[in-house]
């Protein structure tokens, strides 16, 4: 089923494709697994203390690469993303650091937070009116009248 | 008289609704506009009164890590409880589950061929919990049992719109097959667009958006024709959720449902909110 064959490797391209973007593949979780097993760990309070505690000693517990470790040490969140993190575990980790994900959005962006805020408000100017906001199908407007 | 599917309700769930709850922040001027679309879904639900809801949702690395990583992973537990999901948050409030129309799905489900992962023990994160607390936000238990369905919108490949599509309508069909009399709501939960990572962090995309919304109802097939890396380009890194959402609907069956209510606001916290609820129509 040649069609399927194209369609497949269509797909895989546009992985890498999308600007500013890379999806989080075969490829990234492999290479990211020690750094993402390492976040993941962090859902325990006591596994987040001993980070605190020692964060050398820790990332060597779960075998993180040289990049995984440095990009760590740096706070360096596109190095992690590099590095194979996956930013759902990540967001773990930015807790620990006190890091929202607007927080994360502006390192990544190398702006400021109050700038990315400001990048995230001024997209309503691209919502149609028909589409924003409370919309009442029959039945509900019915209740309003009641 | 058999179990009913008495509709589907759907809605965002990012982890800043649940501070924004806990602060006691739903009127202020950020969040007023995503939680006035909530009064409207309680009355429905009262109306209609659900004691089961099937919800298709993603794990966010609470149940899941990716040492093993279902496509399609149905709960078959007695409770599903939450738990620490990294930032030390209240927990929130344990579901009573349904095993046995979790195994009734299962076979239903296998017996479509699809092979699904089945999970005796189960923890559940704000992506089950929020939709919750938005809909039922006064309730000291959960007033339905739930049978949960995560789906992988994590590691690629994801499964592609078609398949979660399909997905739903086998669950549908299995609901519409089972010997109880309860009164069952479909959930999804998740989207819309939204991306939280990459030099495009902060992507949100309306046009993409309005299509999904305009679409579920009347013409659900509309959303599968897209792969799942173009609904990431489309929707963003995080907007693969729109997935739940598209199982959800295939488990309200083919015909055309009707709009009870639909809610659209941006931005919450980096991420498009929506709502909306639907019926089957009265014929």
């Amino acid at each position: 089923m040649a069609w399927v064959d194209g369609r497949v490797e269509a797909d895989r391209a546009l992985r890498r494709a999308i600007p500013g973007t890379a999806l989080f593949d075969g490829d990234l979780a492999a290479r990211g697994f020690a750094l993402n097993a390492m976040c993941h760990s962090f859902n325990n309070a006591a596994n987040r203390a001993a980070f605190v505690a020692d964060e050398q000693a820790y990332g060597d517990k779960f075998g993180l690469t040289g990049p995984q470790r440095a990009a760590v040490a740096a706070r360096n969140v596109p190095a992690m993303l590099a590095a194979g993190g996956n930013v759902y575990y990540l967001a773990k980790l930015a807790g620990i650091f006190g890091l929202n994900v607007q927080d994360l959005g502006a390192l990544q962006k190398g702006c400021s937070v109050a700038q990315f805020r400001a990048m995230l408000l001024a997209q309503r100017a691209w919502v149609d009116p028909a589409l924003d906001g409370l919309h009442l199908g029959p039945v509900a407007a019915l209740w309003e009248h009641a | 008289m058999m179990a009913q599917v008495v509709g589907g309700y759907f809605t965002s769930h990012v982890p800043a609704i649940g501070g924004a709850i806990q602060r006691g922040e739903q009127q202020s001027a950020y969040w007023k506009p995503f939680f006035d679309g909530f009064p409207p879904v309680r009355q429905w639900l009262a109306e209609v009164r659900p004691d089961v809801a099937v919800v298709f949702y993603n794990d966010h690395g609470l149940n899941f890590f990716l040492d093993a990583m279902p496509t399609f992973a149905v709960g078959a537990a007695t409770h599903y409880d939450n738990e620490d999901e990294g930032w030390g948050l209240p927990v929130y409030k344990s579901f009573t589950g349904h095993p046995a129309l979790s195994w009734h799905i299962i076979d239903a489900l296998v017996g479509a061929e699809f092979d699904i992962t089945t999970c005796q023990a189960m923890k559940v994160d704000h992506a089950l919990s929020i939709p919750f607390e938005l809909a039922w936000p006064d309730a000291a238990a959960w007033p339905v049992k739930l049978v949960p369905i995560a789906i992988n919108t994590v590691q690629f490949p994801l499964p592609s719109p078609r398949r979660c599509h399909a997905l739903g309508r086998a669950v549908g069909q299995a609901l519409h097959s089972w010997g109880g009399r309860e009164r069952i709501v479909v959930m999804g939960t998740g989207g819309l667009s939204h991306q939280l990572e990459g030099a495009r962090a902060g992507f949100m995309n309306p046009e993409y958006d309005r299509f999904c919304l305009d679409h579920l109802a009347s013409n659900p097939a509309a959303l599968t024709a897209h792969s799942a890396e173009q609904v990431a380009e489309l929707a963003g890194t995080q907007g693969v959720e729109i997935l739940n959402w598209i199982a959800a609907r295939g488990a309200l069956g083919d015909a055309p449902q009707a709009m009870v209510m639909r809610n659209y606001h941006l931005p919450i916290s980096n991420t498009a909110a929506a709502t909306m609820v639907l019926e089957p129509v009265c014929a």
